[in-house]
């Protein structure tokens, strides 16, 4: 349609357009900027050239936090995926008692994180937590499941799955709401079993709300911080300290925003990468379920 | 069997689920010798308060709340506000840059919050807006998913009805507040819920934007508890844990279709 008058749909654009380009386009910049000045927030800042880059690749620091993230986000995307799908099978059938299992799950997504990781802490805590006492009342030795290096990212890793389950599992049985009955209809009368059903028929179906929902869950834990900041502080020696936080406690502890602003580069870049992945991913899925 | 079965995976399921909540609720009502005495088993004897009492005079819970709330509530609304007239201008109206500025917002959808923390930090530090309301709402002014599923609903509300109410002499914001929004109206209320519940919770933003009382939220002082003296005093962080999150799930019981609407809804 032409505009009444040939300027409104700028001013219409006009505040989003500066919201945007102050919080979004201008931060961006600046981020990249920043990456290359030494600065505490209190003195000037001092150009140092790529030294930010070069300090975070031969410390190690950014393969560590790239390792460590990867892993949690791995277990969270591939546990809660596998989860959701089974949960959205079992439970998409009617009946009150159904719909409130499928809500209380969901329930875990609305949640705040902070709630959630304190309610996990005070179950895992090693005196009187809920976990450690029914680990002892039936022979097992707890595991120090924070305090322990080897095992407190996957501790967080598996409070993330009981969270965020709920949201795949929706999506799933928002995904089989769409399967036409007369498919699996069609198919037991030729005579295929549950399993092959679900091979030949659902499946090829949810492919689409599978690579959805496991993109868009693998870009969330990757900006995973609240339930590592509440839960462990990054800690114990480092070993729960994913991106953000790493990028958090450079600004906040060590009060380096070049050495931070370098991190977050790289974060921005791997989180394109990602998104590469997704459009990538979902081009896939829509194919593969028009073939099918 | 098969019955059987699935009876069973539903009580297992339950109890992973629900089994938190109750452990956390259980844990809020008791006191502290009956924790440190026999901390998992049995069910407390009577049910006592001493814990929320605490909470309250631990913390301004009250003051905490309407923060919180004011918070998301403008977030919410300014979002809903600036992203109607942009939607109308990306669906509706011919100019030129349009594609430009249509692959800008979509743009933005790649620039979490966590990438702009670092400078908006150091922006709003020498203007003095950090600890301010300003610099919790602002920032979160537009939501560029907001925008694009605004425009997405706006293109299949046909130009004749728009005709129709210019000819009746309706300026343009008529046009966008009074006839297509309420036509938006499950759009919006979506886009506000999903908002509402994201900002009510978020610890990150309202963490790294201030330290001050005055402007924090009940997520952050919640999580405070547990970090305030000696000895972690668990029925004391539970009955925070209860105050923070009976909100939003009496809100989800209230209006889960429009929050699964909000979930389900996706770009692309």
């Amino acid at each position: 349609m032409k505009p009444k008058r040939p300027l409104d749909p700028y001013l219409f654009l006009a505040p989003t357009a500066l919201v945007l380009g102050l919080f979004f386009f201008w931060p961006l910049a600046l981020v990249f900027k920043n990456s290359f000045y030494r600065w505490d927030m209190l003195t000037p800042p001092e150009w140092v050239g790529t030294a930010n880059y070069g300090q975070l690749l031969a410390s190690g620091e950014l393969w560590g936090t790239i390792g460590r993230t990867l892993s949690y986000s791995v277990v969270v995307v591939v546990t809660s995926l596998g989860l959701g799908l089974g949960l959205a099978l079992a439970l998409d059938r009617p009946g009150k008692l159904y719909a409130f299992v499928r809500g209380a799950v969901f329930s875990a997504y609305v949640v705040s994180w902070v709630a959630v990781a304190l309610l996990w802490m005070w179950i895992l805590d090693a005196d009187g937590g809920l976990l450690s006492t029914l680990c002892r009342s039936i022979g097992i030795v707890p595991k120090n499941w924070l305090g322990d290096p080897a095992v407190a990212l996957y501790t967080l890793a598996a409070v993330s799955v009981w969270k965020i389950t709920g949201y795949s599992m929706v999506i799933f049985l928002a995904g089989l709401q769409d399967i036409p009955r007369s498919l699996h209809e069609a198919a037991a009368l030729d005579g295929a079993g549950p399993i092959s059903r679900f091979l030949h028929v659902t499946w090829p179906m949810l492919r689409p709300s599978a690579s959805f929902v496991g993109t868009t869950s693998l870009i969330l834990s990757f900006q995973a911080f609240d339930v590592v900041r509440v839960m462990t502080q990054g800690g114990p020696v480092k070993s729960t300290t994913v991106f953000v936080y790493a990028i958090y406690e450079h600004v906040f502890v060590n009060l380096r925003v070049g050495r931070a602003s370098a991190m977050t580069v790289a974060f921005f870049v791997l989180l394109l990468g990602l998104t590469a992945l997704q459009l990538g991913s979902w081009r896939l899925g829509r194919t593969g379920a028009r073939r099918a | 069997m098969k019955l059987a079965f699935s009876r069973i995976l539903l009580v297992v399921v339950a109890l992973l689920w629900v089994g938190p909540y109750a452990w956390m609720v259980l844990t809020s009502l008791r006191t502290l010798p009956e924790i440190v005495a026999a901390p998992a088993w049995p069910l407390p004897k009577s049910i006592q308060f001493d814990a929320y009492r605490e909470v309250l005079t631990a913390i301004p819970v009250g003051r905490y709340f309407l923060n919180t709330t004011v918070m998301a509530v403008a977030i919410a609304l300014l979002q809903i506000l600036l992203a109607l007239p942009a939607g109308y201008a990306l669906a509706k109206l011919h100019f030129v840059g349009k594609k430009v500025a249509f692959a800008l917002v979509l743009a933005c959808l790649l620039i979490p919050a966590q990438v702009t923390f670092v400078p908006v930090f150091s922006m709003l530090g020498p203007l003095g807006l950090v600890n301010t309301f300003a610099a919790l709402v602002l920032p979160f002014g537009v939501s560029a998913l907001g925008t694009f599923l605004v425009r997405q609903a706006l293109l299949s509300v046909p130009d004749e009805m728009i005709e129709a109410a210019r000819l009746d002499g309706a300026s343009e914001l008529r046009i966008v507040y009074g006839l297509l929004a309420p036509m938006l109206r499950p759009t919006l209320a979506s886009l506000f819920l999903f908002s509402f519940v994201f900002h009510y919770n978020d610890y990150f933003w309202p963490l790294v934007m201030t330290t001050d009382d005055d402007v924090r939220t009940l997520p952050l002082a919640v999580a405070l508890l547990r970090e305030q003296g000696t000895g972690v005093r668990w029925h004391i962080v539970m009955a925070g844990n209860v105050i923070l999150s009976l909100p939003v799930l009496a809100l989800f019981a209230a209006v889960q279709k429009q929050i699964l609407r909000a979930v389900t809804a996706r770009v692309g």
